[in-house]
């Protein structure tokens, strides 16, 4: 009688745990059924494709490693872009980060209208990279843009900024630095939400103001630094409407960044596998840079209630 | 959430000693000075000031230039505010077709308005049905499935973008708008996560109660859960619709006719033929484009801000 009445609660009780859990598997269905098709696949699909040769009209025909190697010996245009890549977040994403930092500072200092302020510079961060790259084409245009009339108003010289071999990528940091809202905002959250206490204490013992941004607000503010930089790296890695739109790669393949130069050997020459291959590469330097990040990260990173 | 949470430990017991009173007199003596100085204020504001006109400059340039009659754009030193203002530019730009045989711009609208209305729809209603699951429901697997759905945020869309081209191609869908809807009704791994965490907030007593009157999970889900989740479920809204708005790789690697073109691919291609010719028109485009983003921003600011900083970046 004990043992049957064990044996019903139990099993009552098992199937209502199954019955939830169908209940839960049914609502992660969606993203189950798009991961599979969306994500899933493609990512094994891809990975497979990266060692065919295929350009859409004949059947695929294995390559082997062949694409991974081209890439690092024949292709130079691949060699190119990678390092295009890698100058632009190496400069883009510290420089944005340090603005958008510097803003949040200024707008912690309980200024007068902070919502005015703070829409001032998050505003770029709605406009699409496609039409804020057109509005920097024509700023950057070279006799009728503001910049060069700008610069002539205070007595420089202006250059053709876009058409400008060793200047045009700081053209496209600059426009990038125009895009810093989000960041800027998460910092912003991040510096109101710091214990007062802290400061308070810190005067007591009469720390100056650099001492409290470097032994308090840095420290405290070390996860936002984080997340904030594997976002920025993951983004700018993968940059393409900037450079599709306002110099096309050129002059000179100097802007021509990893991600356009895949999308035209995917798009323009139906170089499937090749894409595909260059696309793992992409994955890699995202992947290796985020756990370079993440390593780094037990360093400096602060987490309060951490007892590490 | 950790803005306006103060916990105060009280200071008066650093070190176990009652200071509290004349320390911070001090502070204020000292310390808090320079907060209120004068040279400190101006400092910032002039920061401020200076800052704030170098972002709004290409905002400037780009309104400035969208009123110039045609000739003004091309004289120098240029205008800085253009005489007269041709507000007919917009009408001009919205409704000149760009070359032979392709519709006006207008055309391009209904196609981005189909994929962002779609857009948005589909991503309040897959991702907070998966982000439910993931905050209030208990299934083997869970955890692992959510490091993964957190995970995919570090594919590029390189990866998945070849793939995902041939599988049109097969349905032939290529150059329809079908591929730039339907996978948006599978969730997507950003969302999941916000409002996963929003949802997280909501007392757990409000379902159990729920619950024990014999509601399902469906009914507490679509009664309670979002009902109360409508600040986080506004900002996915106004975040996705920015994203879909102004998405561009994805509709230039689907559609190939002006047709079915978008807003951003028609402004791109515009850049590319016509490069230097039309600026004033260029510019009146490019801000009809901006400006429902720029309208949402202004009405929702508090959803976009709170879309942003809801999700603790510490976990």
């Amino acid at each position: 009688m004990n043992t049957t009445g064990f044996t019903v609660h139990n099993t009552i009780w098992r199937s209502r745990r199954l019955r939830d859990a169908l209940v839960a598997y049914a609502f992660i269905l969606p993203w189950i059924i798009g991961f599979v098709l969306f994500v899933g696949g493609p990512i094994v699909a891809s990975f497979g494709l990266s060692f065919f040769r295929w350009k859409m009209i004949a059947p695929p025909r294995f390559y082997g490693l062949t694409h991974y190697i081209n890439m690092f010996t024949s292709d130079e245009l691949f060699r190119i872009s990678i390092w295009v890549t890698f100058k632009f977040v190496l400069i883009s994403v510290p420089i944005g980060q340090i603005l958008a930092l510097g803003l949040a500072l200024l707008l912690n200092q309980r200024v007068v209208m902070l919502g005015f302020w703070r829409s001032v510079f998050y505003l770029p961060a709605v406009v699409s990279g496609v039409a804020g790259s057109i509005i920097w084409v024509w700023m950057y245009h070279n006799e009728l843009g503001i910049v060069n009339n700008g610069l002539q108003l205070i007595g420089l010289e202006g250059r053709n900024w876009l058409f400008d071999r060793p200047m045009v990528l700081g053209a496209l940091v600059v426009k990038s630095l125009w895009n810093i809202g989000i960041p800027m905002v998460i910092y912003l959250a991040a510096l109101q939400g710091l214990p007062q206490q802290l400061y308070e204490a810190a005067d007591i013992d009469g720390a100056g103001e650099g001492a409290k941004f470097f032994a308090i607000t840095l420290p405290m503010l070390s996860p936002a630094i984080f997340f904030n930089v594997v976002m920025g790296i993951i983004t700018s890695v993968q940059t393409f409407a900037e450079p599709y739109v306002m110099t096309g790669g050129g002059p000179d393949n100097a802007t021509l960044f990893l991600g356009l130069h895949l999308y035209q050997s995917a798009f323009h020459f139906l170089k499937m596998g090749y894409a595909s291959a260059m696309a793992w590469i992409m994955f890699l330097i995202i992947f290796g840079l985020t756990a370079f990040q993440f390593r780094l990260a037990s360093r400096w990173v602060y987490y309060e209630g951490d007892a590490r | 959430m950790a803005v306006g949470d103060k916990p105060a430990p009280p200071a008066e017991r650093l070190n176990g000693q009652a200071y509290a009173r004349p320390s911070r007199l001090r502070a204020i003596l000292i310390g808090n000075r320079f907060h209120t100085g004068f040279v400190r204020l101006s400092v910032i504001y002039i920061l401020l000031i200076v800052l704030a006109f170098l972002f709004l400059l290409p905002f400037y340039w780009m309104v400035n230039t969208a009123l110039k009659p045609a000739n003004q754009v091309f004289t120098l030193p240029p205008t800085w505010i253009p005489q007269p203002a041709m507000w007919s530019n917009f009408y001009t730009a919205l409704t000149t077709t760009t070359y032979e045989s392709a519709p006006p711009v207008y055309h391009y609208a209904i196609n981005t308005i189909i994929i962002t209305v779609n857009g948005v729809a589909a991503t309040l209603f897959s991702s907070s049905l998966v982000a439910y699951a993931f905050a209030r429901l208990e299934f083997p697997g869970k955890d692992v499935i959510f490091l993964g759905i957190l995970s995919t945020l570090m594919i590029p869309f390189a990866v998945v973008m070849v793939p995902q081209f041939i599988i049109w191609r097969h349905l032939n869908w290529l150059d329809t708008l079908w591929p730039l809807m339907i996978p948006h009704w599978f969730g997507s791994a950003w969302n999941i996560f916000l409002l996963r965490q929003f949802f997280m907030t909501i007392p757990r007593e409000y379902d159990e109660a729920a619950f024990l009157d014999g509601a399902s999970r469906w009914h507490i889900f679509i009664r309670i859960v979002l009902p109360l989740s409508k600040p986080a479920l506004a900002a996915v809204a106004v975040f996705a619709f920015v994203f879909f708005w102004n998405d561009f790789l994805g509709p230039l690697i689907i559609l190939s006719t002006p047709e079915n073109f978008t807003l951003t691919i028609f402004l791109a291609n515009f850049s590319v033929a016509y490069r230097g010719t039309p600026w004033n028109l260029y510019m009146a485009a490019a801000l009809i484009i901006i400006l429902p983003c720029l309208i949402l921003f202004f009405f929702s600011q508090n959803a976009f801000l709170k879309g942003i900083t809801v999700t603790d970046i510490k976990g």
